[in-house]
């Protein structure tokens, strides 16, 4: 069996005009949102209070509000989660100063004085100080800068440098891209959604990486003069079932990780299926076509 | 015996290990079974799994250098009206200031002296005279405020130790951070109020005189004298009046125990002062034969005994018709119970028990959904290699939980993902394998020749893909913190296990297959 049939040759790079402009558009776009729009940090990097609470009788969301109005929360984010009859919310605060300790305790205790101890579940309770908060934001932009300036440094001194300039834009932009779309669809920025991004870098590398290979063992075997530009679409369409196939299996399983892993890691599953996409698109269009500027330079 | 043969028996051998060590956690919370011969350790679950609590908590060690001054304070005047010097007052202008104000500038001399024989650790900032009078500064040298810093840091740490085992909660992990922070992990707190009570409580042990020349019963009408107050019995509530300025506090006890008196067989509580706490209680007691000394933690005076007479060498009892119990919860107040400085909260990350049943089994549902879709695209798609591959799958989870245990690492939701994750992607060195045989296979070559090709050409492809994911994985490990290490884990282990199961048990399978069965049609 076989999605692309074997010898099939696609000129991808008839269309990377086209790509670069689509891309440049995307990268624009997920710039002026993450710049206008703004992200949605979590209080991972906010500093703040969230609780996760179960109700076990039909509780609204204004219900929820009016328990906790008298101790000066009235404006706190409450959101309701999970399916209609879970009676679920999150309830989130910021923080002033280094412990938000008493919030925490104002608050679940004004949800039992209100509903009943016996009817509220505190299922999940997450505070951030200020201090942390800052550690956390100065680990995670960290975290992505050094996987970055590790893996430039592998592909360096496995491939050309032409490669490795490839491989980081194409990262670059499928970080990018990813971020952005958190930032239209409004979605928060947390711990897990970083871990998510440091994924997308080594898979969308992987992708890209296995072509880069294809293309280095074309080079060898076309002793003698070849166009590059045409070497670079066999190696891609060679490598494409493989692609197809790869990306197919991982987008399933993060799919059923986005509709049935829960609340929890909900974003983290989101992050990954955008990155995915993406990832697969730039190893195609993007990482490959670059190569292109730096042989013409050569000759 | 052939190289081959021996490579089946090494890979026999790591099956075996794994399964030895990935079964007992099959069990779930049940026991392992009598009788069992393999090791018995279970994956650990995080918090965010089996529920429990996280907490990072900040010692103010400030504030253990402001006591420590305060008691200096005290104790620099008992011994300037000792030796008459003549001051007007000392007090800490800020926590590591302390200033004397003399009404005799003449005294200068002798006040240094005494500084310098007495308190080494106090330096002189600042001197000016002004009508008659004379101020002097000093300040706590840097070399011993960080050592009273990094002292409380300890002590808390040890404390905070002691209150925990006290609490009974099951395998903590109290680990210190940085200069001034503490990180627990407490599995399977089911009243986190309590437990945040328990560790915030200060609990800080004074000394103070009981004022017996005037009256409790004025004072309770309002009429308190300057320099007094009125405190409460912990037992009866009974009001006592107290002289505001603790002699002696917590931070210069050394230990409590509780002994029983041989004669009666009474309880009672021993405590051993620090040299310098022993040096005041000698003095205070000394000083005040024949009067009261109340005890007070937290502000509420436990007991309050006549002073028989002067105590040195730095022991003191505490009796007061104590149960057994009693005498030893006391104990075990004085002993795990003084924080030397108060300690604030700077996460807290709770989970409950229902969450966390709730996420092991979305896990663990997105796991197989995601998991049986995979292996039947496998096996639609690539037939019997596909059957294979799908073995290859299930090992790499058996061997992922095999090495999740004998790691001792901890197994989190987002290192279920991971495992997730890497079932998505574990297949990807087996599809890059099959495609290179599928190709050589077009090419017109002969089924061992094209397994043989299809995995040496596919072979440095695999390895860069994961060593570069590999390296995102190990930064993550570096910069993530609970949860999210354990993410990079699972995510590590998935690699390093696929790189197995792919390159040496698929392949030895295939080369079985047409070296060993002369398959000549291969089913891809």
């Amino acid at each position: 069996m076989d999605i692309i049939r074997p010898g099939t040759q696609i000129d991808f790079m008839k269309y990377r005009k086209a790509a670069f402009a689509l891309s440049a558009v995307l990268i624009v776009i997920s710039l002026v949102a993450v710049f206008v729009r703004g992200l949605n940090y979590g209080i991972d990097f906010t500093g703040g209070t969230e609780i996760q609470v179960a109700f076990s009788e039909t509780v609204k969301t204004d219900e929820v509000r009016s328990a906790i109005g008298p101790i000066g929360l009235a404006n706190a984010t409450i959101q309701s989660i999970g399916e209609d009859g879970d009676n679920e919310f999150l309830i989130r605060t910021p923080t002033e100063g280094d412990s938000g300790d008493d919030t925490v305790q104002q608050i679940e205790g004004a949800l039992r004085d209100t509903f009943g101890e016996e009817k509220v579940d505190i299922r999940r309770v997450d505070m951030v100080g200020a201090a942390v908060s800052q550690d956390l934001k100065q680990k995670g932009f960290l975290s992505l800068f050094y996987a970055g300036i590790g893996i430039l440094i592998y592909i360096w001194w496995r491939f050309q440098l032409g490669y490795s300039v490839g491989a980081i834009l194409a990262l670059a932009h499928d970080v990018i891209i990813t971020v952005g779309v958190f930032a239209i669809a409004g979605r928060e920025i947390s711990l897990p959604v970083i871990a998510a991004l440091l994924a997308i870098v080594g898979y969308s590398l992987n992708d890209t990486i296995v072509i880069y290979d294809r293309i280095r063992e074309n080079i060898k075997k076309a002793a003698g003069s070849f166009g590059f530009s045409s070497l670079l679409d066999s190696s891609i369409s060679q490598t494409l079932s493989r692609t197809l196939i790869t990306s197919t299996t991982t987008f399933v399983v993060v799919l059923a990780l986005f509709l049935f892993g829960g609340s929890v890691i909900n974003n983290f599953a989101f992050a990954i299926m955008v990155g995915l996409i993406v990832g697969t698109y730039s190893s195609i269009f993007i990482a490959s076509p670059i190569l292109l500027f730096f042989r013409r330079e050569k000759k | 015996m052939d190289k081959f043969k021996l490579k089946g028996l090494l890979i026999l051998a790591v099956l075996v290990v794994g399964i030895l060590f990935a079964a007992p956690s099959f069990f779930g919370s049940k026991e392992v079974p009598e009788g069992w011969i393999g090791p018995k350790e279970k994956i650990k679950l995080g918090l965010d799994l089996q529920g429990g609590m996280h907490l990072v908590l900040r010692v103010v060690a400030d504030k253990a250098v402001e006591s420590r001054m305060n008691s200096t304070a005290s104790d620099l005047k008992a011994q300037m009206v000792k030796q008459r010097i003549h001051y007007s007052s000392v007090s800490p202008e800020s926590p590591e200031l302390l200033r004397v104000v003399l009404r005799v500038p003449d005294d200068y001399g002798k006040l240094a002296d005494l500084i310098r024989s007495g308190y080494p650790y106090l330096q002189e900032v600042d001197r000016s005279s002004k009508g008659g009078a004379m101020t002097v500064d000093y300040r706590i040298s840097a070399r011993e405020a960080a050592t009273i810093r990094s002292q409380a840091v300890e002590q808390a740490l040890e404390t905070v130790r002691n209150r925990i085992d006290q609490f009974g909660v099951s395998e903590p992990s109290i680990i210190p951070q940085g200069d001034e922070r503490i990180v627990l992990q407490l599995p399977g707190v089911t009243d986190p109020d309590r437990a945040k009570d328990l560790l915030k409580n200060t609990a800080i042990l004074e000394f103070k005189l009981v004022d017996e020349e005037h009256s409790v019963q004025d004072a309770l009408r309002g009429d308190v004298p300057s320099g007094s107050y009125v405190a409460y019995m912990k037992e009866g509530n009974q009001p006592i009046l107290l002289q505001d300025r603790a002699v002696l506090t917590g931070d210069l006890l050394d230990d409590a125990r509780m002994r029983i008196q041989s004669t009666y067989n009474e309880p009672y509580v021993e405590i051993s002062f620090s040299r310098e706490g022993g040096r005041i209680f000698e003095r205070v007691t000394s000083e005040n034969t024949g009067k009261r000394l109340a005890i007070l933690l937290d502000g509420k005076v436990y007991s309050a005994p006549v002073i028989r007479e002067a105590i040195s060498g730095g022991k003191a009892i505490i009796e007061g018709r104590f149960t057994d119990a009693e005498a030893s919860d006391l104990a075990i107040i004085l002993r795990a119970g003084s924080l030397p400085a108060p300690v604030e909260i700077l996460e807290e990350r709770t989970v409950g028990p229902s969450l966390g049943r709730d996420s092991i089994y979305q896990g663990f549902l997105s796991m197989i959904i995601g998991g049986l879709v995979v292996v039947a695209f496998m096996l639609v798609y690539y037939r019997f290699s596909g059957l294979i591959a799908d073995l290859a799958l299930i090992v790499n989870i058996v061997l992922i939980l095999g090495a999740l245990a004998v790691l001792g690492a901890t197994l989190t939701l987002p290192g279920l993902a991971g495992i997730v994750l890497t079932i998505g992607m574990a297949v990807d060195a087996n599809v890059l394998v099959y495609e290179r045989i599928k190709e050589e296979l077009r090419l017109g070559r002969t089924a061992k020749m094209a397994v043989d090709a299809g995995y040496k050409n596919a072979l440095s492809t695999i390895l860069d893909a994961n060593i570069t994911t590999l390296i995102a994985a190990i930064v993550l490990f570096q910069f993530g913190t609970g949860p999210i290490q354990g993410f990079a884990v699972t995510l590590s282990i998935g690699i390093v296990a696929s790189l197995f199961t792919v390159l040496v048990l698929c392949r030895w399978i295939q080369e079985w297959l047409v070296n060993y069965q002369k398959i000549e049609r291969i089913s891809i």
